[in-house]
């Protein structure tokens, strides 16, 4: 990957817990915790992880809504990291999200045509035969009529109101898009339309998306790389054909078991890993290894070291002493050993930012 | 198995409702939720119901177990369970049964409980409503319950708040409080939807384990359809208000003959293909239940509309048996859906 | 929990030194800023047409030539620890809790306050007692038979008891269902005779408040009876008594509550028409003479009472926000 549109590393963000009459802080939700990832131009990241890892808010962080704890973000070359909101504004052309809830996320009181047409006023953008003429242009491109410039987001269902905000998003040409959940929200028969109208944007119009979704097989489905996440950290991170067909780590090799196929032959003679127990408190997440506490595999050392996000095969980037699937390449336990030492003695210097950086 | 839903009288069946209709008259008009349906289910066996949201899934569950409110919701036809009929008996009756011989547990498991009320005091008194037990046996017995659901130390947790829970743990204790009085008859509607992946396979894997253990009936209702492959022995499929086919878990998954099923299975990417280039899926959107398409309540969206000449716009096809215990409503020959199944959208969706 | 009230009852201590400091400001600051003199206000200690020497000997005896911050220390002094006064020859004690001292009548404000409080406290606790049970009940049942003629007439009547002055119903019940008028009669010595007598009061009272609590309770009902555990418990099967009496009801008291600690400051004000209305020997009626009287240190006492007993009673009301939801007890 010469040129990333996106590159992120070591994005953290922490959200206080204060308490007491004086608003002492005493912790630190640690949603988003060194989370490193490039995105190339035209392709589709997908983030995927179980409710409360930290998907979301990694998407708020990337288009600047939140701001980062920790880590930079380095979007088209440039470091926005810490760029007031002020300078950010023309770079939010460039940089758009789609939200997870069509219902709550489209202003009841606008009509379709204020609602789409709203980013041109906004960033003050003339275009070439009137702010309808482009609107309805968009409108078009997302599968709604014309006609609908007048209505009201009430008026539609679901699936068109995702669109609406689809079409929202597209009002400025963005570079980047990042989709939180766009189809969770919406019956399957709708999620598939909205699916393709994704891809076929894309195509289009030469998007890059970030996709983020906690069902895995709309995720495979729409990116060309899946990332992993646990706990506010990136287990593993690789080509969906990889993923999928050798998942590394166990805690993939988990979620892809759990995960119920349309295939009554399959319960007979599934052989299946069970995970114990929920997902640990990102309050307080488990030292080292954060998945030690849930995985089978765990020895001594996932619970002393934490394993640094290595590359064990091209482009398969994974964080586990012991990986499932492993290639005969891969390091050998002494190899990862050191890795895990080298990445400990360069901690100090390079890990800073967080509050509450003990747990 | 055979299946006789449609004949009114099948005397054996554990659970039997004929041509169920719940409407709902609103300001803008009468919500036709359920239209019709008929389905039965034998102890020990699981019926997986299917279906987009607004389907009427819901509605049908709540009436089996008699809980519309009598003043908003319009009801006929018969809900028989284990020889008894629900829907005409007197309340009181209905309440008896209620949580005894039927139970039920919801889609959100934190709203689902009261939130002042420790989880403990909860299944207590579901337990004591049908059972003259002191509390201190009850309380007993809802322990053994939290442990018997995977809740670990019981003894302690069984003073812990619905908040203090987490999401799998609280749909654990609403399992333990709906299996408190050994009911016949569960009913799950949408047990898992709330819930992350690896806890709804805990949570599935629980389902099937206590079903059976204590030897129930099964209504497990859904709009995922790999979760019905998991528990369902026979499904439903829902789609406004009616049921469009009916079988065996295999017939369904394997030999699909109403094209709403062809449309469900091809809208849905899977893990266990090969990834697809495209998803299929079905144009246009559910219909609203106060202007129900006539005829095929699917034809506006359905593919195969013309080749039934006209007789899908106009009459409601009703749900016939095309082989062994499978029913299908569609006006297609039978022959003529087999072909399309086979010829036509089986490998599609099979090389995509 | 321990946490949680130690918190609310620094809360409330700090609540309460800054009500002293406001009605003290009220009373002592204000009048300054306003361009009084301190002898205009040492005036107004002394009674009507008051010579220059006793203005003088009034302010001195007060210190109203100290800086402020003394003064309200003296202030603050008095009602910990007591405090001397002096007037003519002689001096007096006024020990804590010293309220003031009123100088028109040459004797401390708190044995005054003390005799009149068991009126208001009657007042006021039997009053909410009845607008709460009965402004719940009639809620419930409002709730219960939504759209019914009963529903409409509870509302109707409902909107009559907020928007009737006190004195109106109150002259009226006097004038028609107790011509002879209404005496209080301490509970200590008579209890049937001080319900009996504080009844028309009390429902008076009541009867402004019972509207809002029962409009309340109507639409909490009404949103918790669709609210997913009301399902859940009649899908247990429990009889539909159980399930509003029990389930239903119990999520309507925090709404309540918080209503409740609102309407604590309002109560006082309704207390005060009530007493004037029925003359009855209570801090209410205490305060209207003492303003007819431009009696000032009456007047600080009654209102230092007064801001106490709501701080006071709301942080009753937020302890009793812990035992109804477990969420607030456990954080
Ligand atoms: N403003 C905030 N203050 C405190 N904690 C927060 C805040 N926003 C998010 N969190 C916490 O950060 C963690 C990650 O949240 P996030 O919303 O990113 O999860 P997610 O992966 O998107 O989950 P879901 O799949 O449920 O949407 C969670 O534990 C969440 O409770
Ligand atoms: N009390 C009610 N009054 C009016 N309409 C209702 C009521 N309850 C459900 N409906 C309607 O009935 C239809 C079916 O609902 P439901 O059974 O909950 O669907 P699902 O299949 O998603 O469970 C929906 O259109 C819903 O809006
Ligand atoms: S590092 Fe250890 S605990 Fe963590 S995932 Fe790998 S094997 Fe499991
Ligand atoms: S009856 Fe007609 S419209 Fe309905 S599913 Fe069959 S072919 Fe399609
Ligand atoms: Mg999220
Ligand atoms: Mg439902």
């Amino acid at each position: 990957m010469s040129d990333p549109l996106l590159s992120v590393t070591g994005l953290r963000k922490h959200f206080p817990i204060t308490k007491g009459l004086l608003r002492r802080q005493v912790g630190a939700v640690k949603a988003v915790d060194g989370v490193d990832f490039d995105v190339a131009r035209g392709e589709t990241l997908g983030l995927v992880g179980e409710s409360g890892c930290g998907k979301t808010t990694t998407g708020r962080l990337l288009i600047r809504l939140l701001d980062p704890t920790g880590g930079t973000i380095v979007f088209d070359g440039r470091d926005i990291t810490r760029l007031p909101q002020r300078r950010m504004r023309p770079l939010r052309r460039d940089i758009q999200m789609i939200f997870q809830d069509p219902y709550s996320s489209l202003n009841p009181r606008h009509t379709v045509g204020a609602i789409v047409g709203a980013p041109f006023r906004i960033q003050g953008i003339e275009t070439e035969h009137g702010v309808k003429r482009a609107v309805q242009e968009i409108l078009e491109l997302v599968g709604l009529s014309p006609e609908h410039y007048n209505r009201y987001p009430h008026e539609f269902s679901g699936g068109q109101r995702q669109r609406i905000g689809i079409a929202r998003t597209l009002a400025l040409r963005p570079k980047l898009i990042i989709a939180d959940e766009p189809v969770s929200a919406l019956d399957v028969s709708i999620q598939a339309q909205v699916v393709n109208l994704l891809e076929d944007l894309q195509n289009e119009l030469d998007l890059t998306y970030v996709v983020i979704a906690h069902d895995l097989s709309v995720v495979r489905h729409i990116s060309e790389r899946v990332a992993v996440m646990y706990l506010g950290k990136i287990v593993e991170l690789a080509d969906r054909r990889s993923l999928y067909e050798t998942p590394m780590h166990p805690y993939t090799v988990a979620l892809m078991s759990a995960v119920p196929v349309p295939d009554p032959a399959r319960r007979r003679q599934r052989d299946r890993i069970r995970l114990a127990g929920d997902v640990p408190s990102p309050l307080n997440p488990p030292a080292a290894c954060r998945f030690h506490t849930r995985c089978w595999k765990a020895r001594e050392v996932c619970r002393q070291e934490e394993p640094p996000l290595a590359e064990l095969a091209p482009g398969h980037r994974v964080a586990c002493h012991f990986p499932e699937n492993a290639p005969a390449a891969a390091p050998s336990r002494g190899d990862s050993d050191r890795q895990v030492s080298d990445q400990r003695s360069e901690a100090p210097a390079g890990g800073g930012g967080g509050p509450a950086a003990t747990s | 198995m055979t299946v006789e839903i449609t004949r009114p009288d099948a005397p054996d069946a554990f659970v039997a409702v004929r041509d169920l209709r719940v409407h709902f008259p609103t300001e803008d008009g009468l919500v036709r939720s359920v239209d019709g349906l008929s389905f039965r289910l034998d102890r020990g066996r699981t019926l997986g119901i299917v279906g987009e949201s607004g389907s009427g899934k819901s509605v049908t569950s709540l009436a089996v177990l008699g809980l519309h409110n009598r003043r908003t919701a319009r009801i006929s036809g018969e809900i028989w369970l284990d020889g008894e009929e629900l829907v005409a008996a007197p309340p009181e009756r209905v309440r008896a049964l209620r949580g005894k011989k039927m139970a039920m547990i919801f889609q959100d498991p934190l709203s689902s409980m009261h939130p002042y009320y420790t989880v403990g005091a909860q299944i207590v008194e579901a337990y004591r409503i049908h059972n003259d037990v002191s509390r201190k046996v009850a309380r007993k017995h809802a322990i053994e319950m939290l442990g018997r659901v995977g809740i670990p130390q019981p003894a302690r947790r069984v003073d812990d708040y619905p908040h203090q829970f987490s999401g799998g743990m609280r749909q654990r204790a609403m399992i333990a409080m709906a299996l408190s009085c050994d009911p016949e008859l569960l009913i799950a509607d949408e047990p898992t939807t709330a819930l992350d992946v690896t806890v709804q396979a805990q949570i599935l894997d629980l389902i099937r384990d206590l079903q059976r253990d204590f030897d129930t009936a099964v209504i497990v209702i859904t709009h995922d359809l790999g979760v019905v492959a998991e528990l369902a022995d026979d499904v439903l499929v829902m789609y406004a208000g009616r049921a469009v086919e009916y079988g065996g878990a295999d017939d369904l998954f394997e030999r699909p003959e109403h094209p709403y099923a062809w449309g469900l299975l091809g809208s849905m990417p899977r893990l266990d293909r090969e990834p697809a280039e495209r998803l299929l899926p079905i144009r246009g959107t559910p219909p609203s239940l106060i202007n129900v398409p006539p005829g095929c309540a699917f034809h506006p969206r359905c593919a195969y509309c013309e080749l039934t000449g006209g007789l899908s716009t106009t009459e409601v096809p009703p749900l016939t048996e095309t082989a062994g215990g499978h029913l299908v409503a569609c006006h297609l020959a039978p022959e003529k859906r087999r072909e399309i199944w086979e010829n036509d959208v089986r490998p599609t969706l099979e090389s995509r | 929990m321990v946490a949680y009230i130690v918190r609310r009852v620094i809360g409330a201590v700090l609540l309460l030194a800054i009500t002293t400091m406001v009605t003290f400001g009220i009373f002592f600051l204000v009048p300054r800023l306003a361009g009084q003199t301190t002898d205009q206000i040492a005036a107004q200690y002394v009674g009507r047409d008051p010579s220059p020497e006793e203005i003088t000997l009034t302010k001195r005896r007060l210190g109203l030539d100290d800086p402020l911050v003394v003064q309200y220390g003296r202030f603050v002094k008095g009602l910990v620890a007591g405090t001397d006064y002096s007037y003519g020859p002689n001096t007096e004690f006024c020990p804590p809790p010293c309220f003031g001292y009123s100088f028109k009548y040459q004797r401390a404000v708190w044995p005054d306050l003390v005799d009149r409080f068991p009126v208001t406290l009657s007042l006021a606790v039997g009053a909410a007692a009845i607008w709460l049970v009965a402004g719940v009940a009639i809620g419930v049942l409002s709730a219960l038979r939504k759209g019914t003629v009963f529903d409409r007439a509870a509302m109707i009547t409902a909107l009559a008891g907020v928007s009737l002055p006190i004195f109106f119903t109150g002259l009226l019940t006097l004038a028609f269902i107790r011509p002879e008028g209404v005496v209080f009669v301490p509970f200590t010595e008579n209890p049937p005779a001080w319900a009996g007598n504080l009844l028309l009061p009390w429902v008076t009272l009541a009867f402004l408040f019972a509207a809002g609590y029962a409009r309340l309770t109507r639409a909490t009902m009404l949103e918790t009876v669709g609210e997913d555990y009301i399902r859940t418990a009649r899908a247990k099967g429990l009889p539909e008594r159980t399930v509003i009496g029990k389930h239903a009801l119990r999520a309507t008291m925090t709404p309540t509550l918080t209503m409740f600690g609102l309407d604590l400051g309002l109560l006082l004000g309704g207390a005060v028409l009530t007493e004037s209305t029925y003359s009855l020997p209570g801090l209410g009626k205490y305060a209207v003479d003492a303003i007819r009287q431009n009696d000032l240190p009456q007047i600080l006492g009654v209102t230092t009472l007064a801001a106490f007993f709501i701080v006071v009673a709301n942080l009753v009301v937020d302890l009793l926000y812990a035992v109804v939801d477990p969420r607030v007890r456990l954080g």
